[in-house]
C-alpha cells in the first residue's frame, strides 16, 4: 500500500489525510474536551476499506477516547466522524453498527452465562444468525469451552470470547482495543492469522496496542497519538524514513579485526559503534547505508556475518511522541 | 424503536434472575410472609387461623409497603451504573441498540422478574386459601396482588432512574436506601408533622392529595379503600375525599409513578 505521512504540525491539504482507496472511516477535526482537558484535539484520519490500521500512543494519549468517538459512544465536542458514510451521531448509524465489531480494552462479559450463551445474546442484538455462534467459537479456539460459564474462563479465554463476539454478524469494520491483552504467544499468532484472513476478505480493522513490536509488521498504516493529537500517520516504513532514524549494522568479526572495522568506517557518519562478544554494532545515518556496505566490502572475508536492523516501531514512536 | 432489541435485553435480565434463583427466593419470602400473616395474624388476640380476607389484606399491605419498595430498589439500583462500573456498558452500546431501548429492556426484564415473584409468591397463598374465599374476596386479593406489582414497578422505576444518575454503585446503593427511608418512613411523618404544626389550618384540603406524591401511600389508599371494614378501621373515610377513592385514578397515578422516573432516566441516559 502506498504510504502517506502526515505530521500533525503540517497543514492537512484537502481535509483528512488519506491513503489511496475508498475511505470507510473518515474523521475530520474531531475533538473531545472535558472542561480544559483536550482528550482528543483536532484529529483528522481516513481509514481505507480492507486496511489494517494501528492506533498507538501512551496511556492518556487519547486513543480510547477517539475509539469511543468512532463508535459513537461519546459525542464529539467538535468535528465530524463518519463510518461507511454515516455520521456516528446520526440516526442512520444503527444500520452501520450491525456491520461493526468492537472488542473493548479489558473486555467484561457476563460471568453467569456460558461462552455459547454469551454469543447468542450478542448475536440477537446484532441480528446475526444464532447458528454462526458455534462456528465463531471454533474460529477463536473456544469450541471446547462453549458450555462452560464465563466465570470459569481464564483471562486469555475471556479475551478470545470478546473477540468472538466482535466477529458475530460478519462485520465489515472491526475496532479492536488492545485485542491481544492476556493472550499467550500462540494465541496472539492465531489472532493475527484470523485478522489477516478477515483483511483478505475486505474487512477493515482499527487496532490499538501497547505492544509495538507486535503490530509493527502487521498493520498497513498507523497513527501515533500524543496529547490528543495525531502526531504522525503512515506506514511503519514511511514513518521510519520520515523520522530519519539511524540504522544498525550488526557485524560478526574476529576480535582481532575490530580495529580494522573501526578504521574502514572512520570517514563515514557513524552515530555509534559498540563491540562485545565478537560482534560489532554500528549505528549509521540512513543516507550512509550504501557507503557502509562499500566500506565493509573492502574488509573482504573478515566480516563473517552481517545483518541490517531498521529502527523499531518503538524508536519511531518515541521519536514522534516525545 | 426496535421491539426485538428491547426483548433481547429484557429477556436476559429476566432469565438472569430466574437463573440465580432471585425470583424463587423473593417468591418464597412473599409466600411465607403471606401465609404467616393469613394464619397467625390474629395470634396476639389469642386466635390462630384464617379470619377474613379484609384483615389479611390489611396486614399484608403493611408488610408489602415495607418489603416491596426495598426489594425493587435493591433490584434496580445498579441496572445502568453496574454495567458502567463493570465496563460492559460500552460494549452493549456499541451494538445496534439505542439507549432508550437498552434502558427500557433493562426495566422490563427486571419488572418482569419482580412481577413474576410477586404473583407467584402471593398467588400460591391465594391457591392455599381458595377454598375459604368467595369470589368477592378473591377479587380483592387479586386487586391487592396487582397493586403490589404496580408498587414494585414504581419503585423499580425510581431505582433505574437513580442508577442512571449515580456516579458509582456505592452511591447508587446509598441513594436507594435513602429513597426507601424517605418514601416508606419519612414522607408520612413529614405530612403529619406539617399538619400538627399548622393545626390543620393551612391547606388542610391539600394534604390528602399530597399522598399521591408517594407511591407507597397510593398503594395503601388503593388497597384500604377497596375494603369497607378496613377503611372504617383506618378512619380513612373521614380523611380522604371521595374523589381519591377512585381505583382508576389511583392506578393512573401509579402508572405515572412508573413512567415519570423511567422517562427522566431515559432522558438523562440519552444525554
Amino acid at each position: 500500500m502506498e504510504s502517506t505521512i502526515q505530521a500533525a504540525a503540517e497543514p492537512l491539504a484537502g481535509g483528512a489525510p488519506d491513503a489511496p482507496g475508498e475511505a470507510v472511516i473518515r474523521v475530520r477535526g474531531a475533538a473531545k474536551h472535558y472542561g480544559a482537558v483536550r482528550a482528543v484535539d483536532g484529529v483528522d484520519l481516513a481509514v481505507q476499506r480492507g486496511e489494517l490500521f494501528g492506533l498507538i500512543g501512551h496511556n492518556g494519549a487519547g486513543k480510547s477516547t477517539l475509539f469511543k468517538m468512532l463508535l459513537g459512544l461519546i459525542p464529539s465536542s467538535a468535528g465530524e466522524i463518519t463510518i461507511d458514510g454515516a455520521p456516528v451521531s446520526g440516526g442512520g448509524f444503527r444500520a452501520v453498527r450491525r456491520r461493526i465489531g468492537y472488542l473493548p480494552e479489558n473486555v467484561v462479559l457476563y460471568d453467569n452465562l456460558t461462552g455459547l450463551e454469551t454469543l447468542h445474546f450478542f448475536a440477537k442484538l446484532k441480528n446475526a444468525p444464532a447458528a454462526d455462534c458455534g462456528a465463531v467459537l471454533e474460529r477463536v479456539g473456544l469450541a471446547h469451552a462453549a458450555a462452560r460459564r464465563v466465570r470459569e474462563y481464564s483471562k486469555g479465554m475471556r479475551q478470545r470470547l470478546g473477540f468472538a463476539q466482535a466477529l458475530l454478524g460478519r462485520p465489515q469494520i472491526l475496532f479492536l482495543d488492545e485485542p491481544t491483552t492476556g493472550l499467550d504467544p500462540e494465541a496472539i499468532r492465531e489472532f493475527y492469522v484470523i485478522l489477516r484472513g478477515l483483511r483478505a476478505e475486505g474487512v477493515t480493522a482499527v487496532i490499538t496496542s501497547h505492544i509495538l513490536a507486535e503490530i509493527q509488521e502487521r498493520v498497513d498504516r498507523l497513527a501515533i497519538m500524543a496529547s490528543g493529537k495525531v502526531q504522525a500517520l503512515g506506514t511503519v516504513q514511511a514513518l521510519r524514513e520520515e523520522m530519519d532514524l539511524p540504522l544498525w549494522f550488526d557485524l560478526r568479526v574476529a576480535e582481532a579485526d575490530f580495529t580494522a572495522v573501526r578504521d574502514a568506517l572512520g570517514s563515514l557518519p557513524v552515530v555509534a559503534i559498540e563491540a562485545h562478544d565478537g560482534r560489532v554494532a554500528v549505528q549509521v545515518r540512513r543516507e550512509a547505508k550504501m557507503a557502509v556496505f562499500a566500506a565493509l566490502a573492502t574488509l573482504g572475508g573478515r566480516v563473517l556475518d552481517l545483518h541490517v536492523r531498521e529502527p523499531s516501531l518503538e524508536d519511531v514512536f518515541f521519536g514522534f511522541s516525545d | 424503536m426496535e421491539i426485538s432489541q428491547v426483548a433481547t435485553i429484557a429477556g436476559k435480565e429476566f432469565w438472569d434472575r430466574i437463573r440465580n434463583r432471585w425470583v424463587l427466593a423473593v417468591a418464597l419470602v412473599f409466600t411465607v410472609f403471606a401465609l404467616v400473616i393469613a394464619y397467625f395474624g390474629a395470634a396476639q388476640q389469642g386466635a390462630v387461623g384464617f379470619r377474613s380476607i379484609e384483615v389479611t389484606i390489611a396486614s399484608l399491605v403493611s408488610l408489602v409497603i415495607y418489603l416491596i419498595p426495598l426489594i425493587a430498589l435493591l433490584l434496580g439500583f445498579d441496572a445502568i451504573v453496574g454495567e458502567r462500573e463493570r465496563g460492559s456498558l460500552d460494549l452493549l452500546l456499541s451494538m445496534p441498540i439505542t439507549r432508550f431501548e437498552l434502558i427500557l429492556g433493562k426495566y422490563l426484564g427486571l419488572a418482569g422478574a419482580l412481577a413474576f415473584s410477586t404473583v407467584a409468591g402471593f398467588g400460591l397463598v391465594a391457591i392455599v386459601l381458595a377454598a375459604q374465599l368467595d369470589l368477592n374476596a378473591l377479587f380483592h386479593y387479586f386487586g391487592f396482588m396487582a397493586s403490589s406489582v404496580l408498587l414494585g414497578m414504581a419503585f423499580l422505576s425510581l431505582a433505574v432512574m437513580l442508577s442512571v444518575f449515580a456516579a458509582d454503585r456505592t452511591r447508587a446503593s446509598g441513594l436507594a436506601i435513602a429513597l426507601w427511608f424517605f418514601f416508606v418512613l419519612v414522607f408520612d411523618l413529614l405530612l403529619l408533622g406539617a399538619l400538627v404544626v399548622t393545626g390543620g389550618q393551612y391547606g388542610g384540603d391539600l394534604f390528602p392529595w399530597l399522598l399521591l406524591l408517594n407511591p407507597a401511600d397510593v398503594f395503601r389508599i388503593l388497597n384500604i379503600f377497596s375494603l369497607e371494614d378496613v377503611r372504617t378501621l383506618y378512619g380513612l373515610a373521614t380523611v380522604l375525599p371521595p374523589s381519591l377513592a377512585e381505583p382508576w385514578l389511583l392506578a393512573l397515578v401509579m402508572l405515572g409513578w412508573i413512567a415519570a422516573p423511567l422517562g427522566i432516566a431515559s432522558w438523562r441516559f440519552g444525554k
